[in-house]
């Protein structure tokens, strides 16, 4: 019995390695990109537009690439192990989609110079080493003046995630937007201390709605909030993808993240052996935050909309744009001037009529 | 600030968000008053969430849908049945195991449904009743998912405590050698006590999908059917107490909500954890007034009847 035994495992063995010999073979000819995801794919925000991303590398190249992703991975110790786990499985390309996987990512791109890594969100880069990010405060920009143009309490509700820079300069971004056509509005900000958490956000949203906002803005990413605002009869604004579904009568648009032309862009200079450390930080122009079409609101204001679309998109119009005063009443960026992206991506104040604390400051 | 109508808006989001805590700890309570400890509540939570959803938008009925959901929870509750209280393995594993599998399960059969949504079930309008101040929509304006709650409840508590059932399941749960010497059927008790446990999660994960936020998304239980485990032990295995702990979680997650709305300048990450503080406060209180023994004392044994 045992002779059987150790036989059928000396076979399996064999066909083990001969299985490990020809996908090797193959991998030869097929580039391995790999993709860490925070979320499940299936969150329909941040990681779905994400994994899209990935689908149209797929597509663009065929049977030249095979892709995998892990989802769900948290950041700390489990995401070293993760990306460690695909490093070591062939991958030549592996993006990390999440602030908090950059110290990992470092980590395992310091152990596996050969392999190249691209953080999302991250600012700390290396020789296989790359970081890319959307300017997505361009989008809530335009946000802030649809609701402040929409809004009939003079109140938008703003639901957050983390006080992180990126989450803080879209609130300013929206208030500086809003500022530009009312300056008397406020906006009541709700942070859910989660990513996703879609009850929570529909209750967040249904308790910025109690207190009297009519638009809602999320930088969570279920469509909770969404349908929350649609049951309620008033407005509100998608975040990550086309949130239209959702709430056919409350959206008046979406920032939607379109991951794709990098993702390809990324791939193919792979594949040509260009491949270099960059940071990249892309926005509307690049086609990277687009915005879905706007609905749900009279023609004069989604003219106005698209007006600055088109001059966020030239260059003419910058959300970050002098004079800009914070909290206390100090200039910080003067007429004419406008905030130096460092200071957007460290950005942790308030601009003035923001009536609350950023919090744990 | 605080007039009438926030009031009473304030006071029907607390019932609502409690609701789903209820139904899935009064499960696990009946469960684990039979002497099982099913750490699966979050993995039949989400397959029912996932199933209930999948068949109310393929039928359109969302009677369908809330059935399916309890079927799944049960069929799921069965996996660690068969694993936990049939072959004895270790419960804890068993049942961690369970939620694992579950939210797999659950992602897998919800996929295609991703950024779908349906219409989620209506409200209650009680021409008159319905538009009393304050009150009014917290006690007839809720959806049926929170009377079937409150329902539940009151046979659950009733059950157990008055019910030869509820004596025998009691029983069960406090010392199975002796349940087993009086000729009770022990394993097929808890395997039911477990059903039940896993139909009442199933019908948690339908309240979430199919009335609360009435779409579907990976995750969307977000680590509820962990709390529903915890309100258990805070409500030192008491129905009545279960009710006074949801609410109170419930309570405390939607005004942190408020607070921040009325730019207090409170840190927001105090106040997220706040419910949580007040739970661990409440189980200090509670143990400190000695109602914390209320334990089934063959929790967590497996049952073996030859040994």
């Amino acid at each position: 019995m045992r002779k059987i035994i150790s036989m059928a495992v000396a076979i399996a063995a064999g066909l083990g390695l001969a299985g490990a010999a020809a996908t090797g073979a193959l991998a030869a000819e097929k580039l391995k990109v790999a993709w860490v995801y925070i979320g499940p794919v299936g969150d329909f925000g941040w990681t779905y537009q994400h994994d899209q991303g990935r689908k149209a590398v797929e597509k663009e190249f065929g049977d030249k690439v095979e892709t995998t992703y892990v989802e769900n991975v948290p950041e700390g110790p489990d995401a070293e192990r993760v990306i460690e786990q695909l490093a070591r499985a062939g991958n030549k390309l592996i993006f990390t989609t999440s602030f908090g996987y950059m110290e990992p990512t470092l980590k395992v791109a310091k152990r596996n110079p050969k392999v190249f890594f691209e953080h999302a969100t991250g600012y700390k880069r290396d020789k296989n080493v790359s970081t890319y990010n959307s300017k997505f405060h361009e989008g809530r920009y335009i946000l802030g003046q649809i609701a402040a143009k929409t809004s009939k309490t003079g109140t938008i509700g703003y639901i957050a995630s983390f006080p992180i820079p990126e989450v803080i300069s879209g609130i300013n971004a929206l208030m500086l937007g809003a500022q530009s056509v009312n300056p008397d509005i406020k906006v009541k900000i709700v942070w859910a201390n989660s990513w996703f958490d879609p009850a929570k956000e529909a209750d967040a949203a249904k308790a910025l709605i109690d207190q009297g906002a009519d638009v809602i803005s999320q930088h969570t990413d279920s469509p909770a909030a969404m349908q929350a605002a649609e049951q309620r009869g008033v407005k509100a604004f998608g975040q990550a993808s086309d949130m239209i579904n959702f709430g056919p009568h409350a959206q008046l648009t979406s920032i939607v993240d379109n991951w794709a032309p990098y993702y390809i862009e990324r791939v193919k200079e792979v594949m040509d052996g260009t491949w270099k450390s960059t940071d990249t930080w892309s926005g509307m122009k690049d086609g990277e935050v687009v915005m879905a079409p706007y609905t749900n609101m009279p023609d004069d204001v989604k003219a106005f909309a698209q007006a600055t679309e088109a001059k966020i998109k030239s260059g003419e119009l910058n959300p970050f744009k002098g004079p800009i005063y914070d909290q206390s009443g100090k200039l910080v960026v003067k007429e004419g001037d406008v905030l130096p992206d460092k200071d957007i991506l460290s950005m942790n104040w308030y601009v003035k009529g923001i009536d609350d604390k950023v919090p744990g400051k | 600030m605080l007039d009438a109508a926030i009031l009473g808006a304030v006071l029907a989001s607390i019932v609502a968000a409690a609701t789903t805590l209820l139904l899935a700890s009064l499960g696990e309570l009946v469960a684990e008053r039979a002497g099982t400890l099913n750490l699966g509540v979050e993995g039949m939570m989400i397959v029912g969430a996932a199933v209930g959803y999948a068949t109310a938008y393929g039928t359109g009925s969302l009677l369908l849908g809330t059935l399916a959901a309890i079927l799944a929870g049960m069929a799921l509750s069965l996996v660690f049945a068969g694993l936990a209280i049939w072959l004895a393995t270790n419960q804890v594993a068993s049942g961690l195991a369970t939620t694992i599998l579950g939210l797999g399960v659950a992602g897998l059969i919800g996929a295609p449904f991703v950024g779908t949504r349906l219409d989620g079930a209506p409200a209650l309008k009680v021409p008159g009743l319905t538009d009393l101040p304050v009150i009014g929509q917290m006690l007839f304006g809720q959806d049926a998912f929170v009377y079937a709650s409150l329902v539940l409840l009151a046979a659950v508590t009733y059950g157990l405590a008055r019910t030869r059932v509820g004596l025998v399941l009691r029983a069960v749960g406090e010392s199975h050698a002796a349940a087993h010497a009086l000729g009770h059927p022990v394993r097929r008790i808890r395997t039911l006590a477990v059903m039940f446990g896993g139909a009442c999660a199933g019908l948690a994960g339908a309240h979430l999908s199919l009335a609360y936020t009435p779409f579907w998304a990976s995750d969307m239980t977000a680590g509820r059917g962990w709390i529903a485990l915890a309100l258990v032990v805070f409500s030192a295995w008491k129905p009545l107490w279960l009710l006074a702990g949801a609410y109170l979680f419930g309570a405390v997650s939607i005004l942190q909500l408020h607070v921040q709305g009325f730019g207090l300048g409170i840190p927001s990450q105090l106040l997220s954890a706040l419910p949580y503080l007040a739970t661990i406060v409440a189980l200090v209180a509670i143990s400190a007034l000695k109602r914390g023994q209320g334990a089934p004392a063959s929790l967590g044994v497996p049952f073996v009847p030859d040994r």
